[in-house]
C-alpha cells in the first residue's frame, strides 16, 4: 500500500479508523483537533456509520466513549491536556470501571504553549489512573498505536491513553496503512457488576487494578515500542528517552551508532527492571522526555539519592520548562551545537491579533464605551480568540483561567461587592461550560452581566461546530434569566449607538443578564463563500 | 542528499501550499518527508513557520536543528530575518519584498532590505507585483517558490508535476495561473 502523508494528529485517527473503530468524541483543542475533524473528512467514517460529531466538551465526550465501550465498540475520546482536567472525573473512574469494547483516551499535550494556558504533561495523569500510556515518537507509530491500544485496551478491560506532543501532532510524515480490521459487533458486558462503582463494588475494582500493574509493566517489557539496548561501548553515561525526545537523540547523532546505552520508552509504566539495570552499569543516565520530568522524577526517587547522577530537566541539563529541540538534546549529550546568526533588532514581534472585521472586534469597543465611567478591572473573560481582546488596541478584558470561568469568576466577584462584574464568554465555550456557571447565578440572582460573543462557531481552532448552535437565547431564558434582560445586536460600526445603549441598559440592571452580540466569524464565512464560489 | 528549509510569513500567507508543492516533488523523487506546522493561536495574523525536511535517508527530527537549515523561504521580508538562527551558513535566504503590516509600528523596510542583503546568498523580489504582471494575482507564493527551486536543487519539470497534480481539481485555469506565476519567479 502507498505512504500517506499525513498530521500525527491524522496518523492516530486512520489508525484508529483501519482498526474498527466505531465512534470519535471530544470536543477542539489545539494540538489534538484534527484527529476528529480528519475522520469527519474520511470517506470511511461515512461507509461505516462511525460516530465523529464533537461534544459539549470533553467531559461529555469520555463518558459518551465509556457508553460505547460499554456496548462493546471501540472508542476514542480525544481532547488536548487541559481539556483532561474538564475530563478528570470520567477518565479516573473509567481506570476502575474498565472497558468492555477498546477504549483510547487521546489527549495533545502543549509543551511551550504554543496555544494553551498552562504545559502540564498527561503522563503523570496516567500514572494517576495506573493505566497504560502509549507516546508515539513518529507518525508511523500514531498510526500503530490505534491498533495496538485498542488490542491492549481489550485484553486487560482497560481504558488506554495516548499520549502527543504539539510536534508531533502537527508534523507530517509518510504512514504505511495494514489492512482494515471491521468494528465490533454490540455486545453488553459480560460482568453485570463492572460498571457499577458502589463503594463496595468500587473497593474491588481498585484491588484489581492494582494487580494488574505488573502485567501492565510486562507489557512495556514487551511493547514492540520500546527498545532497550544495554550492551554499549560507553557506560559513562545511559540514555533514557522518551516519546518524541527519540528523534532529537538520533538527529543529534546523525545516523550514527549511539555509543551509550539506550532505553526508548514509548509505552508506560515504566519498565523498572531494565532501569535498574541501566543504573547499575552506568556511571551516570541522561533522561530526554517531551514535557515535563516525569521520567527523570521517578528515577531520582528517593531510594537513588546519593547513587549516581540523574541528568535531564531537574539539574539543569536540559531547561525545566518548554519543549525540547534537536539543539537542546545536542547540548545535552555534549555533543557539538550549531547556530545561525542572530535575529536582527530591527525585527519586531507579531503577535497573534483579531482578524480584520471580526465581529468581537466591534463588540469589545462597544463594550469599552458603556465601561468608560467605571474604572478598569470588571472584565472577566475566557478561552477563545476573544482572549486576543486583552491586547492593545482594545484592553478590554481583565482575566483568562479555564473555560468558563469568565461567568463563575463574575460571580464570586459580583458576590464581593464588585459592580459592575461583566463576563465575557463566547458561543461554543458558554456551549462547553458556561452553562452551569450560568444556572450558579440564576439561582442566587448574582448582579452580573454576561456577554456571550456569539461568532457561530468554535473559532481559535479553524471552525468547528458546537452543541448549542442556534439555541443560546432558549437555553438562557430556559435557565430563568428574564425574557427582556436576554438582549441580542449585530456588532458592527453602523449599529454603534444601539450597542452602547444595550450594555449601558444591563450594566443598570440589578441581577443577571445576557447580552449576546452575533455575527459570523470572518473565517468561516470565507471558507463558506469559497465553497459557493469556485475559484 | 538533503533539504531542510524553514517557510516563513503570517498566517493565511499560503506557505504551507509552497511546502506540499515542494514535499509532493520529493515523493516523487522516493524521498523521505517530515514537515512540521503551525496550528491554533498564532495563525491568526501571527508569524508563522513551517519546518519542511527532504532526504533520500531517513529523516529523524521533525524540527530542524538550529544553524543548519539551507534555506529560509519567506513570503514576506521581516519574517525572512525571525528565523536566521535556523540557517546554516552557506544557505540561502529567498524573500519577498511586499510587507505584511499588521503591527502597530512596521520597521523601517530600507533596514529590513539591507538585513537581507547582508546574507551573501540572497534573492529579494517583488513577488506580489510580478504575480499580477502575470495575471496570477493570488499566487504570489507560488512566485517565491519559481525564484527559489534553482537553490533547491530541483527541476522546474518536477515542480511543474507537482502543481499539476495539486491543484488539477480546481481546473485548468488555476494550474496555468499558477504555472505562469512558477515560471516568473524562475525568471525573476
Amino acid at each position: 500500500m502507498e505512504k500517506m502523508m499525513l498530521l500525527g494528529d491524522e496518523a492516530l485517527a486512520q489508525g484508529a479508523l483501519d482498526a474498527g473503530i466505531s465512534g470519535f468524541y471530544g470536543y477542539p483543542g489545539t494540538p489534538s483537533t484534527e484527529i476528529i475533524e480528519y475522520a469527519q473528512r474520511s470517506r470511511q467514517t461515512s461507509e461505516g456509520k462511525i460516530h465523529c460529531k464533537w461534544s459539549s466538551n470533553e467531559k461529555t465526550a469520555v463518558e459518551a466513549a465509556i457508553g460505547m465501550s460499554y456496548s462493546g465498540k471501540r472508542a476514542m475520546a480525544t481532547m488536548k491536556h487541559v481539556g483532561l482536567n474538564v475530563a478528570a472525573d470520567p477518565f479516573m473512574n473509567s481506570a476502575f470501571t474498565g472497558a468492555n469494547g477498546g477504549l483510547l483516551i487521546a489527549v495533545a499535550d502543549d509543551p511551550s504553549m504554543h496555544s494553551s494556558q498552562n504545559e502540564q504533561d498527561s503522563r503523570y495523569y496516567g500514572k494517576f489512573a495506573m493505566i497504560p500510556v502509549l507516546e508515539p515518537s513518529n507518525q508511523q507509530e500514531c498510526y500503530d498505536m490505534a491498533f495496538h491500544g485498542f488490542e491492549l485496551s481489550e485484553k486487560y478491560h482497560v481504558p488506554v491513553m495516548i499520549r502527543l506532543t504539539t510536534r508531533l501532532s502537527h508534523s507530517r510524515s509518510g504512514v504505511k496503512r495494514r489492512d482494515p480490521l471491521s468494528q465490533n459487533s454490540l455486545k453488553k458486558p459480560d460482568d453485570q457488576f463492572q460498571f457499577m462503582l458502589l463503594p463496595a463494588f468500587a473497593r474491588k475494582k481498585y484491588k484489581h487494578l492494582i494487580e494488574l500493574q505488573q502485567d501492565f509493566e510486562q507489557e512495556s517489557v514487551q511493547s514492540p515500542f520500546n527498545s532497550f539496548i544495554l550492551e554499549a561501548p560507553d557506560y559513562s553515561m545511559g540514555i533514557v528517552c522518551t516519546g518524541l525526545a527519540y528523534n532529537y537523540l538520533r538527529e543529534a547523532y546523525q545516523n550514527q551508532e549511539i555509543p551509550h546505552p539506550l532505553i526508548k520508552i514509548c509505552q508506560y509504566p515504566l519498565p523498572t527492571k531494565a532501569l535498574r539495570a541501566m543504573q547499575e552499569v552506568c556511571d551516570s543516565i541522561l533522561v530526554l522526555e517531551e514535557g515535563m520530568p516525569v521520567v527523570e522524577d521517578i528515577l531520582k526517587g528517593i531510594a537513588f539519592k546519593g547513587c549516581k547522577p540523574i541528568k535531564g530537566r531537574l539539574d539543569g541539563t536540559l531547561p525545566r520548562d518548554g519543549e525540547l529541540n534537536p539543539n537542546k538534546v545536542s547540548q545535552a549529550l555534549g555533543l557539538p551545537d550549531t547556530l545561525g546568526s542572530e535575529v536582527p533588532p530591527i525585527v519586531c514581534p507579531r503577535p497573534p491579533a483579531l482578524c480584520v472585521g471580526c465581529p468581537h472586534s466591534d463588540s469589545y469597543l462597544a463594550l469599552n464605551e458603556a465601561l468608560k465611567d467605571f474604572e478598569k478591572g470588571h472584565v472577566f473573560s475566557d478561552i477563545g480568540c476573544y482572549t486576543l481582546g486583552f491586547l492593545p488596541p482594545y484592553n478590554a478584558i481583565n482575566s483568562c483561567v479555564d473555560m468558563g470561568a469568565s461567568i463563575t469568576m463574575a460571580k464570586g466577584a459580583a458576590d464581593a461587592g464588585l459592580y459592575p462584574s461583566v463576563a465575557v464568554i463566547g458561543d461554543s465555550t458558554f456551549a462547553h461550560s458556561g452553562i452551569t456557571g450560568l444556572m450558579d447565578c440564576i439561582y442566587e440572582n448574582a448582579n452580573v452581566l454576561i456577554v456571550i460573543l456569539d461568532n457561530s462557531t468554535t473559532g481559535m481552532t479553524g471552525g468547528q461546530e458546537y452543541t448549542a448552535f442556534g439555541k443560546l437565547e432558549e437555553i438562557c431564558a430556559g435557565m430563568g434569566v428574564p425574557k427582556e434582560h436576554i438582549r441580542v445586536f449585530v456588532p458592527l460600526k453602523k449599529n454603534w449607538d444601539e450597542m452602547v445603549r444595550v450594555y449601558k441598559e444591563e450594566l443598570a440592571y440589578k441581577g443577571v443578564s445576557v447580552v449576546i452580540p452575533r455575527r459570523e466569524c470572518v473565517q468561516t464565512l470565507k471558507k463558506k463563500n469559497k465553497l459557493e464560489t469556485p475559484e | 542528499m538533503k533539504k531542510d528549509i524553514i517557510l516563513a510569513g503570517v498566517g493565511g500567507q499560503g506557505i504551507l501550499t509552497i511546502a506540499t508543492i515542494i514535499g509532493t516533488a520529493a515523493l516523487n523523487r522516493g524521498w523521505h518527508l517530515k514537515q512540521a506546522e503551525v496550528h491554533g493561536m498564532s495563525q491568526r495574523g501571527g508569524d508563522v513557520q513551517s519546518h519542511l525536511r527532504l532526504s533520500d535517508k531517513a529523516i529523524w527530527s521533525d524540527l530542524i536543528p538550529y544553524g543548519k537549515a539551507d534555506m529560509i523561504l519567506s513570503v514576506e521580508p521581516m519574517e525572512a530575518l525571525r528565523y536566521l538562527p535556523y540557517l546554516s551558513a552557506g544557505g540561502w535566504i529567498i524573500a519577498n519584498k511586499t510587507p505584511y503590516k499588521n503591527v502597530a509600528v512596521y520597521p523601517d523596510l530600507v533596514g529590513i532590505y539591507a538585513a537581507i542583503k547582508k546574507h551573501p546568498n540572497h534573492v529579494l523580489i517583488d513577488a506580489d507585483t510580478i504575480a499580477k504582471e502575470v495575471k496570477a494575482n493570488r499566487a504570489m507564493n507560488i512566485v517565491m517558490l519559481g525564484a527559489a527551486i534553482g537553490h533547491l536543487g530541483f527541476s522546474a519539470a518536477e515542480i511543474e508535476t507537482a502543481i499539476q497534480t495539486i491543484f488539477a481539481r480546481k481546473g485548468e485555469t488555476i494550474v496555468e495561473a499558477n504555472l505562469r506565476a512558477l515560471k516568473a519567479g524562475i525568471e525573476a
